[in-house]
């Protein structure tokens, strides 16, 4: 293994020592979810006129897991190497910023797809969606993971406190993942909020990915491939320069 | 080539205090060359930069103005260079809590690209007595045992130039001399060390050459032998049950019930101890030893007591 590879298997290994609490407690959440809004809205709700509520449901929260826990991983590890001051044993390494990058998003990916392997193994008894086109069910799920892994690396070096990580994960990134279209399709909300909806790149994530569980989708996947693209491009050139000045971890 | 270079060398931080943009000023143009297989000890009181000096070498910080080389290397320019040449132990006993010791440490190998490195953990982990904790969690371990594994962390990479940023503060006496055996033998098979300690009979006992920091100068920098024959060649040392008298206590250096007078001829002690008979007093256990590196330190620091620290302070 090389260098990068080391960070990003030590990054695994983190969070796979704890899983119970960092892949099982996510999936048991989701199930919770499904539960409850499934069983209340099952016979009420029908989506893109002939999907069952359940069936809908899934990816959502199969992609709002992948994207929260994405973003969990990376920030919780930075924020708490920092603080306990064991972030050092990195620093002192010959790795440089894209190493970094690479190792810390990487390894939000990798427990962004467990989990959401996890949520998907589990609420895929409640309703199942089809698999129309898995190409843009990976390209999504890897894309959104990625992104949340670099947001998680602009939190965690931002955040010098654990009260600023909970406020930016509270604050931005809970608002932005419900109000994506998680538990609802955006075109039965009232027309000003259609259009609220589409400024949020989050959106796009999961309409990508729900098209390719049913070759239907709000907007064309095309249009949420620019997008999320681009919206990750953008998150990623400012970790990376995060991390390329050392921002609050080399003074 | 030296093993590691400063050439002035300046670092200053945002104030603690003081109005917004104002800067503290922790080093003031530092030049200071150690030559490869040197061990050498940087001292001087806390707040004089010496921590400073050890994160702009480690790339931890960066110097405003001036240039820092580990072997050549650059250590912004060249920084995986200069990385890969130091091995640095941390002055904060810092850990991560989710592996083991043999983990963390074939993790720390790992950063460095070196693959298979378990015979060279192994005898890290004999050299500082830890063999039988290897698969223990750091979690478990007691402060003296942290502080072996930080030692060994900073080895794993058989880095050519060692940095040990006050090892041995509040451990036993144990892991000292477990620790300077190690040292003193990575040293002897050409390593250049450099130590900051506040145990100054340690400095003295391993260090060749000595720099003094204070207030982020270079206030001495000679051989540990030059710098002890300069001082003052002895010491007056006796306990007294009462207070001495201010003309006297200005002159000495006060322990407890323990004064210390540097003096450098018999008539000098003579006069010391007439001058405590006629004050009333009456000098119990006395002696007279050979000045060592604490008394070369204080009359050093003594003479430099106009700057003190941060005056240097300069509004951004």
């Amino acid at each position: 293994m090389s260098g990068w590879q080391t960070l990003l298997y030590k990054e695994v290994l983190r969070f796979w020592k704890v899983g119970f609490q960092t892949v099982g407690a996510p999936v048991l959440t989701a199930v919770m979810y499904m539960l409850i809004f499934g069983h209340v809205l099952q016979d009420q709700v029908k989506v893109y006129g002939q999907v069952s509520y359940t069936a809908f449901l899934v990816p959502g929260l199969v992609m709002m897991s992948i994207l929260q826990n994405a973003f969990a991983n990376s920030s919780s590890s930075l924020i708490q190497s920092k603080i306990m001051g064991s972030l050092v044993f990195v620093l002192l390494t010959p790795l440089s910023h894209w190493h970094w990058f690479l190792a810390y998003v990487g390894s939000s990916v990798v427990r962004g797809l467990l989990v959401g392997t996890g949520v998907f193994a589990v609420t895929v008894f409640f309703g199942q969606p089809g698999f129309v086109a898995p190409l843009w069910i990976l390209v999504f799920a890897i894309l959104g993971a990625a992104m949340l892994g670099a947001l998680g690396v602009i939190a965690g070096l931002w955040s010098e406190k654990f009260e600023q990580m909970a406020a930016f994960q509270n604050f931005v990134i809970m608002p932005m993942t419900f109000l994506s279209g998680v538990f609802y399709s955006i075109h039965s909300l009232p027309p000003f909020w259609q259009k609220v909806s589409h400024l949020n790149p989050f959106f796009y994530m999961i309409d990508g990915f729900r098209h390719g569980f049913f070759g239907i989708s709000d907007v064309s996947p095309w249009l949420s491939l620019g997008i999320v693209g681009s919206a990750m491009l953008i998150v990623s050139a400012i970790a990376v320069n995060m991390l390329r000045t050392g921002y609050k971890i080399r003074h | 080539m030296p093993a590691i270079s400063f050439q002035s060398v300046s670092k200053s931080y945002p104030a603690p205090r003081g109005p917004k943009g104002s800067t503290f000023l922790a080093l003031d143009g530092v030049s200071l060359d150690i030559e490869e297989g040197e061990f050498f000890g940087l001292l001087g009181p806390n707040g004089a930069g010496k921590t400073t000096m050890i994160s702009i070498l480690a790339g931890l910080s960066r110097a405003n103005s001036g240039r820092v080389s580990v072997l050549g290397h650059d250590v912004q320019r060249d920084y995986a260079q200069a990385r890969r040449s130091l091995g640095v132990v941390p002055q904060e006993l810092v850990f991560d809590p989710f592996f083991t010791v043999r983990e963390a440490l074939r993790i720390q190998s790992g950063y460095f690209g070196i693959k298979n490195n378990d015979a060279w953990i192994d005898e890290l982990l004999s050299n500082l007595g830890l063999l039988d904790k290897a698969n223990a969690n750091m979690r478990q371990l007691s402060g003296g045992m942290k502080r072996r594994v930080l030692v060994a962390q900073a080895l794993v990479h058989k880095p050519p130039v060692i940095v040990l940023d006050e090892p041995t503060a509040g451990v036993d006496v144990e892991l000292r001399q477990t620790l300077w055996q190690f040292i003193a033998k990575l040293n002897k098979q050409g390593h250049t060390v450099l130590l900051t300690t506040h145990y100054l009979e340690e400095a003295e006992a391993l260090c060749g050459r000595i720099a003094m920091l204070k207030s982020g100068r270079v206030v001495a920098l000679d051989h540990t032998s030059e710098l002890l024959k300069a001082a003052s060649s002895n010491v007056l040392r006796f306990k007294v049950d009462s207070e001495l008298p201010k003309v006297l206590a200005d002159k000495a250096r006060i322990t407890g019930r323990i004064v210390q007078f540097p003096a450098h001829d018999a008539l000098e002690i003579e006069n010391y101890l007439a001058a405590v008979r006629e004050a009333g007093l009456v000098a119990h256990d006395v002696e007279i030893r050979k000045a060592d590196l604490e008394d070369v330190f204080l009359d050093v620091m003594t003479l430099h007591k106009d700057s003190k620290a941060g005056t240097s302070g300069v509004t951004a």
